[in-house]
């Protein structure tokens, strides 16, 4: 580098860098904001189908979620391969879902039990069956909002 | 004396710091907004509520059903899933006042004046519960759609907008113009599992 500056004298000053961090410190705190986790790992498969009216879910910590599908490969030996309902971290059965319901009203500001929804993330190949058995039970949870999460297409095929 | 012993920090290497933490960040972000169907389930009905055996005539009521290797039945005939949006419209709207389609009155409604709509057709869905669940969603799907394409289709006649783009008066009396409501029937079990 000296050998440079000697041939071009004091042709081009250094730019100076001292705002890169600046700068970089604004991107850093927008991704920091923007960030979001995944909240819980899951254990069943999971491919939602496509719908063209798909609305976005707002307010998101109004929203919980009940994940419903096959187990995932590395479960299957517990678990068997029929679809299974996952609530937090865990499987469960139907009869759970009430509590759990029960349990995330609680845990919310009493200003906000009544906007509370469910998002029903199930795989697309599940039967209605158990579909149908959680939908009851939320009727009997009275957690009337819900919300069938599907990825927003233009066109179905 | 003192100040001399105290050399400047170096911050040349916080960019680096910051750079990598950006770069944590940028990888572990997910930009996924949720999307779903917005629906309501009816409330569980009181136990001593008597059946009130409300006569809807069958006109005014257009039945779906969905077997367990998903076919669909749609007004007691085998239909294709893509011409259920179709057959769906032509129900809630009944453009040509067809007699076995919804009945239709005048109703006054803003912005619209007094028009001749058909009163409240009730669209009625029942599954298996051997049916997959993508059909199912499909045919919520291709219903909502029914529904808001005719309401786009009248806004845009009406005002001109999208139907997302009205402002709320004009969009509850579009609401008032197609008033379809999707009704699911108490599950059952229709041929087994």
């Amino acid at each position: 580098m000296s050998r440079f500056k000697q041939k071009s004298g004091k042709g081009l000053p250094a730019i100076n860098t001292a705002s890169l961090p600046d700068i970089v410190f604004m991107l850093l705190f927008f991704f920091m904001v923007t960030t979001v986790m995944k909240e819980v790992d899951l254990k069943v498969n999971i491919h939602v189908p496509n719908a063209t009216e798909a609305k976005k879910l707002e307010k998101k910590s109004l929203v919980s979620y009940i994940y419903i599908g096959k187990p995932a490969q590395r479960f299957q030996k517990l678990f068997g391969t029929e679809p299974r309902i996952q609530l937090n971290d865990q499987l469960m059965q139907v009869k759970d879902v009430e509590d759990f319901i029960a349990q995330e009203r609680d845990s919310m500001n009493e200003s906000d039990q009544s906007k509370m929804s469910v998002s029903l993330k199930v795989d697309e190949n599940t039967k209605m069956g158990v579909v149908s058995d959680v939908k009851q039970a939320l009727r009997r949870a009275s957690a009337l909002k819900i919300n069938y999460s599907s990825i927003k297409v233009d066109k179905l095929q | 004396m003192a100040k001399k012993e105290l050399p400047q920090i170096n911050a040349g290497s916080m960019a680096d710091i910051a750079f990598l933490l950006l770069i944590f960040f940028l990888v572990t972000t997910t930009m996924d907004v949720d999307t779903g169907l917005m629906r309501r389930l009816p409330p569980i009905p009181d136990k001593d509520q008597k059946d009130t055996d409300d006569k809807i005539k069958e006109r005014n009521v257009f039945v779906v059903l969905i077997n367990k290797n998903n076919n669909l039945l749609v007004e007691n005939e085998m239909l294709d899933i893509h011409s259920l949006r179709e057959k769906a419209k032509e129900f809630i709207a009944n453009p040509d006042d067809k007699a076995n389609l919804p009945e239709k009155d005048y109703k006054e409604i803003q912005f619209f004046g007094r028009v001749y709509v058909p009163k409240n057709p009730i669209v009625s869905l029942r599954n298996d519960r051997g049916t997959s669940y993508g059909t199912y969603l499909m045919v919520q799907n291709e219903l909502l759609a029914a529904k808001n394409e005719l309401r786009n289709e009248i806004s845009s006649q009406q005002f001109n907008k999208k139907y997302k783009d009205l402002d709320e008066d004009q969009q509850s009396a579009v609401k008032q113009y197609f008033t379809a409501v999707l009704s699911e029937a108490e599950p059952k079990n229709i041929g087994g599992k």
